[in-house]
């Protein structure tokens, strides 16, 4: 397959398997390394092993919500730097201001088609400044060098 | 009578003659003047004694004024009575005749003589007259001798008689004024003693002749107090008014009274005026008037008066109390019948009458029932008698003998009783019960009805109160419901589109040929089923809008953002329908449009489904998008015009109602949930704007949005 360095790594946080592999599927597909995670006490474990470049983030979540996640993802300084694009099917008064508040970088409300998705995902990291995406691999390659 | 004329020369004679006419002219008194012409007669013509005899006017009698060369005073006192016809002397005196006595000298001599101071001397008896016309004596002269008188003589006794004619004349006249005078005097005496105020008044009323006490009334000196003065002002005023001429032609001489003020005290004083005209040839026409103090008759009149009213009134009001008392029984309507101590009836009253008195010509069952009527009343006033009782109340059944009908009476008996304790009477009185227990029965009837009314207002208000708590509680089910409707359809929407979403994500996926290449046939079916996912998702999100919407849980985020990009971005998301129809889409947007300030995202949604309807009704022909600025209502208006189907103006309404799609047909030829123009105009509303359609059947619609420029946060 490719090699690590060249495809972007994604963390899809999905608690219905359906939707979450169906994501990873495309992401692979679309030429993307994907991780999942079914809850948000998983997130904040693959986020802290798998080192991703960027983290998709459904904001109702079994054990620990999205948003909880999401709030701990940025407090760390580890997981600070990475991109989280929310995903909610609840697009009511307050969820949004909710997301950016707890850090979220970019909001996708479902249904969304996957190719919307790879879209909206290869968006938000060309918007990623340069440095950002070097701590990140520095990072990951220490990681997966150790 | 010629022997002492001789003894005188004819000048000496007439310087005699006019010493005693100067005499004469120069005195007045009749003694004066006869002394001298007595003396002027001795001297001159030689003639004396002599004596003057006059008779005074009104006496009976000759009284001597004047003697000469007589001795004593006898001859000054000598009189002669012209009542002795028997005297020489009046014989002579009377028949105006010249006579002469012989002197005496025997006893029967002297008899035929008169007696006088010249005794038994010859004497002449001269008349003295009072003029030649007028032949009546009024004196004698007596001259005494034997001889015959001189010539001179006729003379003098002429000049002399005419003298004292004239002194007498002038004495007369005098005496006249002077008793005149004196009874003038009298008069005043007398009237000033008359205490009533007598005047004499001229015809203007001005008082001419007043007595004391008329004066003390109607006139004061100036010195006299202000009062005083103006009380006889007053005083005057009043009398002039009632002696005027009109007054007493009015009243005749009838006597009138006249009220005066007492000029003394101011006190009131009434006097009766008796008033009469005088008419006078000489001083003309007066009023003489007499004021009779009535004052103290008058206030004991009064008092008597007074005491009669006094008396009088008593009388009328003791008649008017009996009258009253009689009035006030007669006019009770109420039977009332007062029986002494024995039962017997003793008097009574009209309606008692009617009840207790046979009337003339009674039929038979009249006399009946009056008798029944009695005895039912004796036997209520005999248990009256018998009972200790002081009151007395108690129903009887009478009949009314006019009508033959039942009267029922309620008695109501006092018992009268005197200062001794003795039983006088027993008032009793008869209150017809008819009315009062017909006003009882209404009462009762009158009481059920409102009863009833009030048992049905109450069940009415229960009734009521009960609905209005079921409709209280249909209406918070309701609310609740409504609130459950929305939350379950927002839940259900979710729930929805968690599968849909894979679906479509899988069907797009395996289109793409992430799973290989697919077979034609299997694509073919495969865009069926992304198509119809599409539009159940189109649906499912209507839905959710409007239950977002009345949950009032639809939020706004307001931005700033440019009309132009955004109308481009719609037509981009619409591209590949625009590209099917193949109908030209013209956009219009002035240069100078400025920047919204509103919810980006609503916006578009609205012109998007403005943009996708117009597309769906227009199968040729244009499509316009506008924009246009309305600086003075700071509005923008966003135009969709169409040359499509268009709608009947009796639907325009209702296109924007839930739910609605005008045609309602199952098999019908637009897809939609017909929600889109709902929500579009709940949008609108939302971002203080409004959206409203002008349409033509078979010429087209335009929808026009207008939005405030600056919309609130």
């Amino acid at each position: 397959m490719k090699a690590k360095g060249e495809r972007p790594r994604v963390l899809v946080v999905d608690d219905y398997p359906d939707a979450r592999e169906m994501y990873a599927e495309y992401l692979q597909y679309s030429g993307f390394d994907v991780i999942e995670a079914g809850n948000g006490i998983e997130a904040l474990e693959r986020a802290a092993d798998s080192a991703p470049d960027i983290i998709l983030m459904d904001l109702s979540l079994p054990v620990m919500d999205g948003w909880e996640a999401t709030r701990r993802l940025k407090a760390d300084k580890a997981t600070a730097d990475i991109p989280i694009v929310a995903l909610t099917g609840h697009a009511l008064a307050g969820i949004l201001e909710g997301a950016k508040n707890a850090g979220c970088d970019a909001f996708i409300t479902k249904p969304c088609l996957p190719e919307d998705l790879v879209k909206e995902i290869q968006k938000v990291l060309s918007a990623t400044t340069p440095s950002a995406t070097r701590t990140r691999r520095s990072g990951k390659y220490a990681k997966t060098n150790g | 009578m010629g022997q002492t004329a001789a003894a005188l020369g004819d000048d000496e004679l007439l310087a005699a003659k006019v010493r005693l006419l100067e005499a004469f002219v120069s005195r007045s008194d009749i003694t004066d003047c006869t002394q001298y012409a007595l003396q002027w007669l001795a001297e001159v013509l030689g003639l004396s004694p002599s004596l003057c005899l006059l008779r005074p006017e009104g006496e009976e009698a000759l009284f001597t004024v004047g003697a000469h060369g007589l001795p004593g005073t006898s001859a000054s006192r000598f009189i002669a009575s012209l009542e002795d016809w028997s005297n020489p002397l009046v014989t002579a005196f009377s028949n105006r005749e010249h006579a002469f006595f012989r002197s005496a000298h025997t006893a029967a001599e002297r008899k035929r003589r008169p007696s006088t101071p010249f005794e038994d001397s010859a004497f002449h008896a001269v008349p003295l007259l009072a003029t030649e016309l007028n032949h009546d004596a009024f004196g004698l002269l007596l001259i005494g001798g034997g001889g015959a008188l001189p010539s001179e003589l006729r003379w003098f006794t002429a000049l002399f008689a005419q003298k004292l004619a004239q002194v007498l004349r002038q004495q007369a006249l005098m005496e006249g004024d002077r008793k005149q005078g004196r009874e003038r005097s009298l008069l005043y005496n007398i009237i000033n003693a008359v205490t009533d105020p007598i005047l004499l008044t001229d015809t203007e009323g001005r008082l001419l002749i007043a007595n004391q006490r008329a004066l003390t009334l109607f006139t004061a000196s100036e010195e006299e107090s202000e009062g005083r003065r103006g009380a006889v002002r007053m005083n005057n005023m009043l009398l002039s008014s009632a002696l005027s001429s009109k007054a007493i032609e009015e009243t005749g001489a009838a006597r009138r009274e006249l009220l005066l003020v007492n000029p003394a005290d101011g006190s009131d004083l009434v006097f009766e005026l008796l008033s009469a005209i005088t008419d006078d040839p000489r001083q003309g026409s007066g009023v003489v008037s007499i004021l009779r103090n009535v004052t103290d008759l008058r206030r004991a009149s009064e008092e008597i008066e007074e005491n009669y009213r006094r008396l009088r009134i008593a009388e009328v009001q003791a008649r008017a109390e009996s009258d009253r008392l009689n009035l006030i029984i007669d006019s009770v309507a109420d039977p009332i019948v007062v029986t002494d101590a024995s039962g017997a009836t003793s008097l009574m009253n009209e309606p008692a009458e009617r009840l207790f008195t046979v009337p003339v010509r009674a039929s038979a069952p009249e006399q009946r029932w009056v008798q029944a009527n009695d005895a039912h009343f004796s036997s209520f006033i005999a248990g009256m008698l018998v009972s200790a009782d002081q009151r007395r109340v108690g129903e009887i059944a009478l009949i009314d003998p006019k009508l033959g009908e039942p009267l029922p009476v309620e008695a109501i008996a006092g018992k009268i009783v005197s200062d001794h304790g003795e039983l006088t009477a027993v008032v009793t009185i008869l209150h017809d019960r008819r009315e009062a227990i017909e006003k009882g029965k209404l009462y009762e009837q009158l009481k059920e009805a409102s009863d009833e009314l009030e048992r049905r207002i109450q069940a009415a208000t229960s009734d009521i109160a009960h609905q209005n708590e079921l409709l209280r509680r249909q209406a918070i089910e309701l609310e609740q419901a409504s609130a459950l409707k929305s939350q379950f359809l927002a839940n259900m929407s979710h729930e929805f589109r968690t599968p849909l979403n894979a679906m479509l994500g899988y069907t797009s996926m395996l289109l793409q040929g992430v799973a290989g290449p697919l077979e034609s046939s299997a694509k073919r079916h495969l865009s069926r089923v992304e198509s119809n996912g599409r539009h159940l998702l189109t649906i499912i999100n209507e839905i959710l809008d409007i239950s977002r919407i009345e949950a009032g849980r639809m939020p706004l985020q307001v931005s700033r953002f440019d009309v132009p990009e955004l109308v481009a971005e719609v037509r981009s998301e619409l591209e590949p329908i625009i590209l099917r129809s193949k109908l030209a889409i013209t956009v219009h947007l002035p240069k100078d449009l400025p920047q919204l300030v509103s919810d980006r995202q609503k916006v578009k949604q609205i012109l998007l489904n403005l943009l996708s309807n117009a597309l769906k009704f227009t199968h040729q022909g244009r499509i316009t998008v506008s924009a246009a600025r309305n600086a003075r209502e700071h509005t923008m208006s966003l135009s969709v015009a169409d040359t499509g189907i268009g709608i009947a103006p009796s639907d325009q309404g209702k296109i924007f109602e839930d739910f609605r799609q005008l045609d309602n047909s199952p098999t019908r030829a637009y897809g939609g949930t017909g929600l889109g123009l709902s929500i579009c105009r709940r949008l609108a509303q939302m971002l203080d704007g409004s959206i409203s359609v002008h349409s033509q059947v078979g010429k087209g619609s335009m929808f026009t949005l207008v939005l405030p420029i600056r919309g609130r946060k």
